[in-house]
C-alpha cells in the first residue's frame, strides 16, 4: 500500500523528525527524545500532528438515527457543541472502531475515527445507512493539531476569540484563528489526559495554523511532539489504542468501555452486550505495574502464580512519569482485581506485577 | 551520526574498541537513534565466557527492545555499572560512557570478521 502524507511532512522532516509508517501514513515518532516529548506534555505544552485521523461529516434527517445505530453510546444525549466517545460494535461480539462523535448542529455531525480504519468504518457506515443519512468523508483535505499539556489553554487563547478558558472537557465551538481562517474547530479533547486542545482545520491552511501556534506558543517553550510519547501518554491514562487493546475480537465489555454502551436505544450488538453486562465476562482489559524491574510489551504472557497463562499483555511501555513498567492486558476475570499480584513472562523471565486501577497516574 | 574510524564494527549495530586482548563493546550512535530513548540495560553475564553471536544482554528503549550480541568469543570481564541507574548515557555518549561490556578475546583472528567503518557505513545506508 502507497503511504499517504500528511500535508506538513516537509515540516516535520525540517524539524528533525524521524519519519515512519503507522497506519498507512508517513507520521512523526519523535522528534528528538521520547521522554522529553513525553514530559514536556505533562508538564508544559506540546503540539501532535494527528492529521492521519479520518473525518466523516453525517447529516441530514437519518444523521442520528444511523449515528445511534452503530455508536454504543448515546448520541441523543449530545446537544450542540458536545462531543462524545463511543466504539462502533461489529454484529459479533467485537469493535470495529472507536471514535469521537461531534454534534455541530441537529442533523448535522462528525466523526472521528482512526486512520487505520478509514476505510473500514467508511464501508460500515455505507453499508449501515438505511436510514438515509448523508456521508462524506473529509478525512484527506483535513488537518487536527492537539496542543495538550496544561499550558495549551495559555497558547490556544492567544490564536482565536473563543472563549477557550470557558470550555469544558468534551465540547467544542468553531471559531477564529487570527485571521488565518474564520471558522475552525476548536475542540476541549485529547488523548494524553494532559487537558488541552485539538484543532481542526482544512489541509490548505494547516501550515499557517502551525506556525501560529508555534509563535503563540514560543513563550510557553512549545514543542512538536511526535506518536512515540502520544502512545505513552494515553498508557499511562489508561486509554485504549485500537488494534492493541480493542479490536474485532474484543468486546466493549471486557474492555472496561461499559460506560460508553447504553443500553436505552437500540444498536447494533445490544443483546449481545447486554448479557455481557449482566452475567459478566470471562475476562477484562486490565492494567498492571511491574514490581520487578522490566518493561512489559505486546504479546508477553500474563502468568498467575502456579505458571497457568491467564491472559497476554496488548499494550505495554515504561511511564516516564513513573519511571516504571506499566501495562494494559487481557486477564481472566479472578485476577482483575486492583492489588492482585500477577507475573509477565518477561523473554523467558517470571517477573511480577500488581494490577492497578486506572488511570496509572492522577488525572491533572 | 557519528562513527569513529578507530572502531571496529557489527552488522548488528555494535562497536568494538580493540586494545590488546580486551575488547571494549557498545552500540552505536545509528542503534541508539534507532531505538529512542533507552531506559532499561540487562547484562547478566559477567564471568561467562560465550561464543560470537550468542546474546549476552538486552537494552529496553520506551518503545522497543534489543538483544545484544557478541561480537567477537571471549570471557566477559567486566559490566558498564554506571548503566544501571543512568542508562540514557547510551543516548548522549555512545561510544565512551556508553560502553557496554569489556571482553578478554578467546580468538584474534574474529577481529579479521569485523567490520570498519566503512564498511559499517553501508549496512546503516549513510
Amino acid at each position: 500500500m502507497e503511504l499517504k502524507s500528511v500535508a506538513l511532512k516537509e515540516t516535520h522532516i525540517a524539524l528533525g523528525a524521524k519519519m515512519v509508517p503507522f497506519a498507512g501514513y508517513y507520521m512523526p515518532l519523535k522528534y528528538g527524545s521520547e521522554t522529553e516529548e513525553h514530559l514536556k506534555v505533562r508538564q508544559g505544552v506540546g503540539v501532535f500532528d494527528v492529521s492521519h485521523m479520518g473525518e466523516f461529516i453525517v447529516e441530514g434527517p437519518g444523521a442520528l438515527d444511523l449515528i445511534q445505530y452503530v455508536c454504543s453510546n448515546d448520541a441523543a444525549s449530545l446537544s450542540p457543541g458536545k462531543v462524545q466517545y463511543a466504539c462502533l460494535p461489529n454484529g459479533q461480539g467485537g469493535i470495529v472502531d472507536d471514535l469521537l462523535v461531534y454534534m455541530i448542529a441537529p442533523e448535522l455531525y462528525m466523526l472521528v475515527v482512526n486512520a487505520s480504519n478509514i476505510e473500514k468504518d467508511w464501508k460500515w457506515l455505507q453499508n449501515h445507512n438505511r436510514f438515509g443519512a448523508r456521508l462524506k468523508n473529509i478525512s484527506d483535505e483535513t488537518s487536527l493539531f492537539a496542543i495538550q499539556g496544561p499550558k495549551a489553554g495559555a497558547v490556544v487563547k492567544k490564536v482565536t476569540n473563543v472563549a477557550t478558558e470557558a470550555m469544558k472537557y468534551y465540547t467544542f465551538a468553531e471559531g477564529n484563528i487570527l485571521d488565518i481562517l474564520p471558522d475552525a474547530l476548536i475542540s476541549a479533547t485529547g488523548y494524553t489526559g494532559a487537558g488541552g486542545f485539538e484543532i481542526y482545520v482544512s489541509n490548505d491552511k494547516a501550515q499557517q495554523v502551525w506556525d501560529a501556534l508555534f509563535e503563540a506558543g514560543a513563550e510557553e517553550g512549545i514543542a512538536p511532539i511526535g506518536l512515540g510519547a502520544r502512545d505513552t501518554l494515553r498508557l499511562e491514562m489508561g486509554y485504549c489504542l485500537y488494534g492493541n487493546d480493542i479490536d474485532d475480537t474484543t468486546s466493549p465489555i471486557e474492555a472496561g468501555l461499559g460506560w460508553i454502551t447504553k443500553f436505552n436505544k437500540s444498536f447494533i450488538d445490544d443483546q449481545r452486550l447486554k448479557t455481557q453486562k449482566e452475567e459478566g465476562v470471562n475476562r477484562k482489559l486490565t492494567g498492571f505495574v511491574m514490581i520487578d524491574k522490566g518493561i512489559p510489551r505486546q504479546g508477553y504472557e500474563l502468568m498467575n502464580a502456579n505458571d497457568e497463562i491467564i491472559g497476554k499483555v496488548s499494550s505495554g511501555s515504561i511511564s516516564p512519569v513513573l519511571n516504571q513498567g506499566i501495562g494494559l492486558g487481557y486477564v481472566a476475570t479472578g485476577y482483575s482485581k486492583a492489588d492482585t499480584e500477577i507475573f509477565v513472562s518477561v523473554r523467558g523471565r517470571k517477573l511480577r506485577a500488581r494490577v492497578s486501577r486506572l488511570p496509572f497516574i492522577k488525572n491533572q | 551520526m557519528t562513527l569513529p574510524d578507530n572502531l571496529k564494527y557489527t552488522k548488528d549495530h555494535e562497536w568494538i574498541r580493540v586494545e590488546g586482548n580486551v575488547a571494549t563493546i557498545g552500540i552505536t550512535d545509528f542503534a541508539q537513534g534507532e531505538l529512542g530513548d533507552i531506559v532499561f540495560v540487562e547484562i547478566e553475564t559477567l564471568g561467562e565466557t560465550l561464543g560470537a553471536g550468542d546474546v549476552f544482554g538486552t537494552v529496553e528503549a520506551v518503545k522497543t527492545v534489543s538483544d545484544l550480541f557478541m561480537p567477537l568469543s571471549g570471557e566477559i570481564i567486566e559490566v558498564n555499572e554506571e548503566l544501571e541507574g543512568q542508562p540514557e548515557i547510551i543516548n548522549s555518549d555512545p561510544y565512551e560512557k556508553g560502553w557496554m561490556i569489556k571482553v578478554n578475546i578467546d580468538n584474534v583472528k574474529e577481529i579479521e570478521n569485523l567490520l570498519s567503518v566503512e564498511a559499517y557505513k553501508e549496512v546503516t545506508g549513510q
